[in-house]
């Protein structure tokens, strides 16, 4: 019983470092995402102004 | 062939080292090397929490080179950068404290101890949580480079005293045990994997900080890209 649970908690480690990460890597595409439509509205707006 | 191209070849290359890194050691920690004699299986979330804390401080120390050399030339590419690496550290740094956590519950029966190091791993943690916010909360760039990188040498003062910690006080957290710290306290065989995947954890964070520097970029060339839409 003892070892299950020393087994479960390593496998939580594991998987609580790998969804930090997920998360992370996430929050940057959506960003990037974010970022490509500005700069391409801000464009826009750049060449209506000319 | 344009920087861009130079760029993505160098991501590709360091994701190529990173994945061969991650699997030839995660092979090893689970199916070569045995349990520990007295903590069993969980051990093995040192091969994860001590690496994310080298990565992290590599990256904070990083950071703080990049802030000096801001304050030195004034150049906003410094900044920029300051920014990305000190982002992805602190993604490291969060790796640190869950897994840390999440072995203490096991090993000491709680989550947290108000201990020394831990404490002043949690300061280390709030210090560039707070550098992150204050960027955030600063719209002038040269006002918000100047104050972030003196955010950015503040908080490596307080990565001494977390590194150093464990001497200077008796603490819940174990004492030293790499043979680099005079430690000496691991099995033949089982600390090597530990330097291996902060190698991994360097190529993974070196990848997620062009990224995030090239996103930097982005934003400055939004930036000036505004400036010229008004002065119209």
């Amino acid at each position: 019983m003892i070892d299950a649970r020393n087994f479960m908690y390593m496998f939580y480690g594991f998987a609580a470092a790998f969804v930090i990460l997920v998360i992370y890597v996430v929050s940057l595409a959506l960003r990037e995402r974010k970022l490509s439509s500005e700069i391409d509205r801000v464009r826009r707006m750049v060449e209506r102004e000319k | 062939m344009t920087q861009t191209d130079t760029r993505d070849r160098i991501l590709f290359v360091l994701a190529a080292v990173c994945a061969v890194l991650l699997s030839f050691n995660f092979y090893k920690i689970f199916l070569i090397l045995p349990d520990e004699a007295n903590q069993g299986a969980i051990y093995r979330i040192v091969y994860v929490h001590v690496p994310s804390i080298f990565t992290g401080f590599t990256g904070f120390f990083v950071a703080l080179a990049a802030s000096a050399a801001y304050l030195i030339t004034g150049k906003l590419t410094y900044d920029a950068f300051a920014a990305a690496v000190t982002e992805v550290s602190l993604a490291f740094a969060t790796i640190v404290l869950a897994t840390g956590m999440i072995w203490g519950r096991i090993i000491w029966g709680i989550w947290w101890a108000w201990d020394a190091r831990l404490t002043t791993m949690l300061v280390c943690w709030l210090i560039y949580a707070g550098y992150l916010m204050l960027r955030r909360a600063i719209d002038e760039p040269t006002q918000r480079a100047r104050l972030s990188a003196v955010v950015s040498i503040f908080g490596c003062v307080d990565i001494l005293i977390v590194w150093k910690s464990i001497e200077w006080w008796r603490t819940q957290h174990p004492a030293p045990v790499l043979s680099v710290r005079d430690g000496g306290g691991m099995g033949p065989g089982m600390e090597a994997p530990i330097y291996w995947n902060w190698l991994a954890f360097m190529c993974l964070a070196a990848i997620l900080v062009m990224v995030r520097t090239r996103q930097e970029e982005r934003s400055r060339e939004i930036d000036s890209l505004r400036r010229m839409a008004h002065s119209y």
